[in-house]
């Protein structure tokens, strides 16, 4: 196993109840693998990926449990220690493209970012990768994206940025925290389609999560199904999908064909 | 904001304090604020004269109640001068638009981008000293600041939901100037009028310490401080309590306004 | 950028081309006839007659507009009423005086507020937050709260009068660089104290509100320390704000300048705006005003293209 999560838990101390965000979540993940966590809005989702990138390393917050990667307990490491791995060998994409680059920096500096801080390269070096980078993120023109500004790009394009962004190390693990759920329906299918292809030609493994049951379905082969903090269904995709066993999951497969008309459209199949 | 506001509570009762003090000095003090003594020339504060007396034996306390209060007639005269005009500039332009608004908008960017104090001491030397002419410099002046503030708030709400249905309702432009969008205008305005003020305040004591404010013969705290610093090694008491009250006036309003700024979430 | 650069520019020659004529208004036109007033009325017919066309007075205000206006544009700024010497040369080391002044209060609000600002942004938890906060605010209202001439009456106080640091008498430039400087900082004290409370108060809002944003999340998730994200991600960012905020300040610097020059006895622009506005020497003051004025357009001028380059946000029209 490449990443193996047991019992890890988020707890919310400055609260006047202390709030449990995400309790005792296990999962493991293997090399090359797409592994999808669905749950709706406040499920805990999302926090338990923060937790995994050390993003929610707070005085607030007590994070516990025991996240192996590679052999390297993550939730242990100091602060500089694990510098070492964000961007490197986890790297995470966001939900929110337009807010998630920094509106003043040229978009290639933010690709290259992770490999000024890692690695020694000479700028002709970082440029390099970075339009490489850029290419595999199906960026076109990536030579002339890469002088542009965030304002420049549409949606879509920004979030293949940070798609880039994220793999210009080549990591062992991408985590996309809901990487579509502020696209546009055609845009998010193509997104989608590049995430495969990456995960194809680079053998990254991804933890992807959404709160759209057909998105997981259509991309991971295995799913989690969380709810207020708890997993509460597991199995391949495509059984949890056809035979669900709680209620819950059955409620978040039946809100999608309604949604589907609401947007006119469908991304899976 | 569930906690009490501490700028307003502070603010407030310094500032009810000072009005006080100010107030009572447009009405009373302690001596004639123009009586000299001379065996009390000097002197420092004492129980007959809590802030001390000048090289020429004059009550400061009593001078001091002059000069701030007159300094505080000035204030809210400029006061009311900008901000009657700066509201209804504002308000128009805000709420009709067009090459109008966009010409006097310019002329205010143009005035506000200057200091007000320099613009005023500029107008005086045109029109000449005096108490009259310091509010009509500095209220003509304070208009362009007013009016951006106001004309901002209005466009903000000139599109809003509930004037277009009065619109539709058949109610007259005016009225939905003045009783429909203005009200909402409150915290903005009275964030701006606490600032107002306190540039009301250190305009006319910075023009009357540099001479060309108040005439000489026209009480100012601005003007005591002038003459108070060519004894500030002998008798710095002089300087100290005229001093202190502006800073107090001053101070108190504004943190009222942040207070107010704080409360309504208005950004500064 | 060129063609944003040449609608600046065109805005700015404009905006100067304004204040000449309000002030050309304002002392030539306004005041009226100035013969009787410099000459007295025991003047002579021939010099009456000499004086008006030495001034040109007999001339339409348009010509003698262009014609001031024109010899202005060429460093004649006209003939003193009071002083018998041309404008110019009365006012050349005054301005020097004072721009040094408000040059070292600039330098000064920069230097004292930049590391405050950095420092108040740290965040230490709610306590500490609420606590620096309350500090920083109360700070600078009551900094605020001082008129610069008061601050300048208190500064010399102390430190002339009581510690002795320096003599309250002016120290020109020509008795060294060293000495003029040592003697300007309290000037410029008294100026830049009150600017520099607000902007270290702007400058922590803005480096708080920018670590607030999801950038910044995106910078820690690549693996920046968060000396670094606020190195490479926060600062030029959260600078945008306080650049135009100080290229504003600049008109009330100069204003605090020319009232501070009262305080410390220095002979520059103040002082000699204030005597002749006493001696009803139009020229001088007309100088002086057109001058203080370019200062300000200039100033906000090269702000907004600094800013131009500092966020590419901003339309490039």
């Amino acid at each position: 196993m490449m990443l193996t999560i047991r019992d890890l838990s988020v707890v919310f101390t400055d609260r006047e109840k202390p709030f449990t965000a995400v309790d005792k979540f296990s999962l493991d993940i293997d090399q090359g693998e797409i592994v999808g966590v669905v749950g709706e809005s406040g499920s805990g989702k999302s926090m338990t990926a923060h937790a995994l990138m050390g993003l929610i390393r707070r005085s607030e917050v007590s994070v516990t449990g025991s996240a192996l990667f590679e052999g390297t307990q993550l939730l242990s490491l100091s602060r500089a220690q694990l510098r070492q791995y964000q961007g490197r060998d986890l790297s995470i994409i966001f939900q929110e493209p337009m807010t998630s680059l920094n509106p003043t920096m040229r978009i290639g500096k933010q690709v290259e970012e992770a490999l000024f801080i890692h690695e020694k390269l000479s700028p002709v070096e970082r440029k390099a990768k970075a339009l490489d980078a850029m290419a595999l993120a199906g960026l076109p023109d990536p030579e002339g994206i890469y002088r542009q500004y965030p304002h420049q790009l549409s949606g879509g394009m920004r979030q293949r940025v940070m798609i880039a962004a994220a793999l210009v190390l080549r990591p062992r693990l991408l985590i996309a925290d809901e990487p579509t759920t502020a696209l546009d329906v055609t845009v998010q299918a193509q997104i989608l389609d590049t995430l495969r292809e990456i995960n194809r030609r680079e053998g990254t493994a991804i933890l992807f999560i959404s709160h759209d049951l057909g998105v997981v379905k259509a991309l991971c082969s295995r799913v989690v199904v969380m709810k207020q903090g708890k997993i509460v269904e597991s199995g391949p995709a495509d059984e949890v999908f056809r035979h669900p066993k709680e209620d819950y999951t059955r409620l978040l497969i039946a809100s999608r064909p309604s949604r589907r008309k609401l947007r006119g459209g469908g991304t899976d199949g | 904001m569930k906690h009490k506001s501490w700028y307003l509570t502070i603010g407030g009762i310094l500032t009810a304090c000072m009005l006080a003090f100010t107030a009572a000095g447009l009405f009373w003090t302690p001596y004639s604020p123009t009586a000299m003594s001379a065996p009390d020339r000097n002197a420092g504060p004492s129980a007959a004269h809590p802030f001390g007396c000048d090289q020429l034996g004059r009550d400061i306390l009593s001078r001091t109640l002059e000069g701030a209060g007159s300094t505080l007639t000035i204030a809210l005269a400029v006061l009311a001068v900008g901000f009657v005009f700066g509201l209804l500039i504002g308000a128009l332009c805000g709420y009709y638009g067009g090459a109008a608004d966009a010409l006097v908008m310019r002329l205010c960017d143009a005035i506000a981008a200057f200091p007000s104090v320099l613009l005023a001491l500029v107008v005086l030397a045109v029109i000449g000293p005096g108490k009259y002419n310091v509010i009509g410099a500095l209220g003509v002046l304070f208009i362009p600041s007013f009016a951006r503030l106001v004309r901002g708030e209005f466009l903000k709400y000139r599109d809003r939901d509930f004037v277009r249905s009065a619109r539709l309702m058949g109610v007259s432009d005016l009225r939905i100037i003045f009783v429909h969008i203005l009200p909402n205008t409150w915290p903005t305005l009275l964030s701006g009028l606490t600032i107002g003020f306190n540039n009301a305040v250190l305009g006319e004591a910075s023009m009357s310490y540099l001479g060309i404010g108040v005439n000489p013969t026209e009480p100012s705290l601005g003007y005591m401080l002038k003459e108070a610093q060519g004894f500030l090694f002998t008798t710095p008491w002089y300087t100290a309590f005229p001093a202190a009250i502006v800073i107090l006036l001053i101070l108190g309003v504004g943190l009222i306004g942040e207070g107010v700024r704080e409360r309504m979430g208005v950004a500064s | 950028m060129g063609k944003a650069l040449l609608k600046r520019l065109a805005l700015l020659i404009g905006t100067l081309l304004l204040v000449s004529v309000l002030a050309f208004i304002a002392f030539s036109v306004i005041p009226g006839d100035p013969t009787a007033s410099v000459l007295g009325i025991e003047a002579t017919d021939e010099q009456v007659a000499a004086f008006r066309a030495r001034q040109g007075l007999d001339l339409p205000v348009w010509q003698r507009y262009w014609a001031w206006l024109t010899a202005f544009v060429r460093g004649d700024f006209g003939q003193s009423f009071k002083f018998d010497m041309p404008v110019r040369a009365l006012l050349a080391t005054r301005a020097q005086v004072t721009l040094v002044l408000a040059a070292a209060a600039f330098v000064l609000i920069v230097a004292i507020s930049l590391p405050l600002g950095l420092l108040a942004a740290r965040r230490g938890g709610g306590v500490l937050d609420k606590a620096l906060d309350w500090l920083v605010t109360v700070t600078t209202q009551i900094t605020m709260s001082v008129p610069n001439f008061v601050l300048g009456i208190g500064l010399m106080y102390l430190f002339a009068l009581v510690l002795h640091w320096f003599e309250p008498e002016f120290v020109p430039l020509e008795d060294g660089l060293w000495p003029h400087l040592r003697f300007m900082v309290f000037p410029a004290l008294a100026v830049a104290l009150p600017k520099s409370a607000m902007t270290v108060k702007l400058l922590r809002g803005s480096i708080l509100g920018e670590l607030g944003q999801d950038y910044i999340r995106t910078a820690y998730s690549k693996g920046n320390s968060r000396g670094s994200a606020l190195r490479r991600h926060v600062l030029r960012n959260a600078m945008i704000p306080v650049v135009t905020f100080l290229a504003m300040a600049i008109g009330d610097i100069m204003a605090g300048s020319i009232v501070v020059e009262q305080v410390f006895g220095i002979p520059g622009l103040g002082r000699i705006l204030i005597s002749s506005i006493g001696n009803r020497d139009y020229p001088v003051v007309q100088a002086v005003v057109v001058m203080v004025a370019s200062v300000v357009v200039g100033c906000n001028f090269l702000a907004d293209l600094l800013y131009r380059v500092m966020d590419p946000r901003i339309e490039r029209t």
